[in-house]
């Protein structure tokens, strides 16, 4: 029987599911084992399995990840939480330079199979050092995979893919999508006994004719709520297709949709320049231009750090009422 | 010539158990290795400027007793990492020359598939890790190595090496705090020439007057100063840094004094500006690790000055053989430039062929 399980809780049997598999896994991050997790997503994962396999890390990002890169070139598989992913700056040389570009460097004699995972998102209220959302920035690496679900049953799907990958993973989460309950299904009723979701397929979330609302993480969400009121309130029929994955990309997906709908709008948290909507409206233009019906449109958030204050945080952030009106300018 | 307190000195280290333990094949060997390296570079040199090679050329001329003295001491368990100054290490880990050779002249047949250059030597085969040119990028790798080896339950370590500059560095902060913290079995070898780039060791760095691994107190980490002119010197005491991770998993920080000959890079236009040119020939003279064990192994009797003729002319050989190898083989194809980016589209694997991964064109 698929339970009822919120994101938080699909993570965690995902990263319980991978400690079993494979000895060479390994949780490090700050407050991940006694504290049992800033946002619980590794609770009762140390008293589980101990200090060898779940290790608190102190407050020291660029030598924490660097070492997991370093641990993970002779076959551990480090699993780092970073308590919010906007601290990656702080590891940004480890990051971008010895895990997306060791194995390049050295002709291929080295791979680095690390996953880097934490919350990328903004909405709460807590400024603009906490709400980056680097997804884009990392997309940008090759040698980088940027993975992003957004919802319980891919959390945990992705999460297992991430740690089987022998390429560096960059798992974003989102810490307004852990409470979030979904269906997953139990491992008895899966025919591999297992919940494996690949990296680099989309997800169409809401089969549509009129219009395609392309998104990643919470966005989706976002665009499932502007499709039901595009549906009831104007006889829109939106398709929202979830990218998942942003590096591998699903091209086929995106390019499938459109050609079906003739009409796109990209929508994300990040920043506007050269944010991932950037990258695919450019794709669809160069590949479905004689197949659209109107331009690609492009919803990030506001192009300024975040604010602060809660009701005009929300603001910055795309909402439904904003899909739903640029979707009424091109529909 | 070397300093008579010099050989001195030298006399007590080579009463170390380790060096006792040396037979004379294998002080042969060390010279061999360090007079290898310097032809390997002074090669690398010659064709740097007749435009064969391109990009950075940080040459370890002077420094070669600190790489070779190390390495010595290594076993099967034990890793080497180091910065973009790395011939050195790659040589005295056992990488051929010509590899290493074609891999200047960016070609497919280089260690690195003509992908790294000089900065970015790499052997996993020979837990040889880099070769890395960020300053200070290697250090918290440098812990992880050693982290993989502790977790595995092997008996091993792991040597990271930097420069007297890199130590400044947060990275290196921080590795260090993780290496005490966690029992690593990571030793720190500050390879202390003087200078970063144009910038003396004074004016880099802050640090007690016992020296710039002293800092390793504040981490409650053991640490050395050694004299790196002498291969006995090294031996012994980063010997008993290895000893300390292999028994104890607990990490050191040693600095060894040395310096370079030459230039911070071959492109350093300033060379002799923030060094005096008498500086350079004092260290020439009586702190270059060649001349000192040339003449430590002759007083010994294990060689006489013929034999040392025999080696650098072996080692001239060896080298010129591998520039013309490197000259010889083909650059890597177009095509190459895609692969080595994922593992996982290299071995065409199910994950390797699933979603777009590269977006040009
Ligand atoms: C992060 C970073 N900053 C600056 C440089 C440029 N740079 C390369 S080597 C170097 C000096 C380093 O000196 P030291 O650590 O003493 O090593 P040495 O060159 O003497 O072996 C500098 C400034 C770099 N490669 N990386
Ligand atoms: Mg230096």
């Amino acid at each position: 029987m698929p339970r009822e399980i919120t994101y938080r809780e699909a993570l965690r049997e995902g990263l319980d599911e991978e400690l079993a598999y494979d000895d060479n896994v390994v949780i490090i991050g700050e407050e991940v084992a006694e504290y049992n997790g800033a946002y619980k997503v590794t609770e009762g994962l140390w008293k589980k399995w101990g200090d060898k396999r779940i290790i608190d890390a102190p407050i020291s990002e660029a030598g924490f990840i660097g070492m997991g890169i370093g641990a993970s070139m002779l076959g551990i598989r480090p699993v780092m939480e970073l308590m919010f992913f906007s601290f990656a700056y702080v590891a940004f040389d480890q990051m971008m330079n010895n895990a997306a570009a060791c194995r390049y460097m050295s002709g291929g004699l080295i791979n680095v199979p690390i996953v880097v995972r934490g919350p990328a998102n903004g909405g709460t209220n807590v400024g603009a050092t906490h709400s980056h959302t680097p997804e884009n920035i990392f997309a940008n690496m090759p040698g980088l995979k940027v993975v992003t679900p957004s919802d319980a049953h891919d959390a945990k799907g992705l999460i297992k893919s991430a740690i089987r990958d022998n390429d560096p993973v960059y798992f974003m989460e989102s810490t307004v999508l852990y409470g979030m309950t979904g269906l997953v299904p139990s491992n008895d009723e899966l025919e591999d006994g297992e919940l494996i979701v690949p990296i680099g397929k989309a997800k169409v979330k809401r089969e549509g004719s009129d219009l395609t609302l392309i998104a990643h993480g919470r966005a989706v969400v976002t665009c499932l709520a502007a499709a039901e009121i595009l549906a009831e309130k104007y006889k829109i029929n939106a398709e929202v297709l979830d990218l998942r994955s942003i590096r591998p990309l699903d091209e086929e997906a995106i390019m499938t949709s459109v050609r079906k709908t003739h009409r796109a709008i990209c929508v994300e948290e990040n920043k506007p320049f050269c944010g991932v909507g950037a990258q695919i409206s450019s794709m669809i233009m160069e590949q479905c231009f004689d197949d659209l019906d109107a331009p690609v449109l492009r919803i990030t958030s506001a192009d300024a750090p975040a604010f602060y204050s809660p009701p005009i945080e929300k603001l910055q952030l795309p909402n439904p009422e904003e899909i739903v009106e640029r979707a009424l300018s091109i529909c | 010539m070397a300093s008579k307190t010099a050989n001195q000195k030298t006399v007590a280290f080579a009463d170390a158990p380790i060096n006792q333990s040396l037979s004379a094949g294998d002080k042969i060997d060390l010279l061999r290795t360090m007079v290898r390296i310097r032809r390997f570079e002074q090669t690398s040199l010659k064709h740097y400027h007749n435009g064969s090679i391109g990009g950075f050329l940080h040459l370890y001329i002077g420094q070669e007793s600190v790489a070779v003295g190390t390495i010595s001491l290594l076993g099967d368990n034990d890793h080497v990492i180091t910065a973009y100054r790395d011939h050195g290490h790659a040589l005295a880990v056992g990488m051929g020359m010509d590899e290493c050779m074609a891999e200047l002249f960016g070609k497919a047949t280089g260690c690195s598939k003509g992908k790294g250059g000089s900065m970015h030597y790499f052997a996993p085969d020979k837990n040889y890790w880099g070769g890395h040119g960020i300053v200070g990028g290697q250090a918290p790798l440098g812990a992880g190595l050693a982290f993989a080896v502790k977790y595995k339950g092997l008996e091993g370590c792991c040597l990271c090496y930097l420069g007297d500059g890199a130590i400044n560095q947060g990275a290196y902060h921080e590795s260090l705090n993780l290496a005490s913290l966690w029992d690593l079995p990571v030793i720190y070898i500050i390879e202390n020439n003087g200078y970063s780039m144009g910038t003396s060791q004074v004016r880099s760095s802050a640090y007690p007057k016992e020296g710039l691994a002293a800092r390793a107190e504040g981490y409650n980490m053991a640490w050395d100063k050694i004299d790196g002119v002498s291969l006995y010197e090294i031996r012994a005491g980063v010997q008993k840094a290895v000893e300390r991770a292999h028994k104890e998993s607990r990490p050191s920080i040693i600095e060894i004094l040395t310096y370079r000959h030459k230039g911070h890079s071959v492109a350093d236009a300033n060379a002799e500006k923030y060094r005096t040119k008498e500086e350079i020939q004092k260290y020439m003279n009586e702190h270059d690790p060649i001349e000192f064990w040339k003449s430590t192994l002759i007083a010994e009797g294990v060689i006489t000055e013929d034999d040392y003729k025999e080696i650098n002319k072996e080692a001239g050989a060896e080298a010129d053989a591998a520039a013309d190898f490197a000259i010889k083989s083909p650059y890597p194809e177009e095509s190459e430039i895609f692969d080595h980016v994922y593992w996982e589209v290299d071995n065409n694997t199910a994950a390797g062929r699933t979603g777009r991964h590269f977006f040009h064109g």
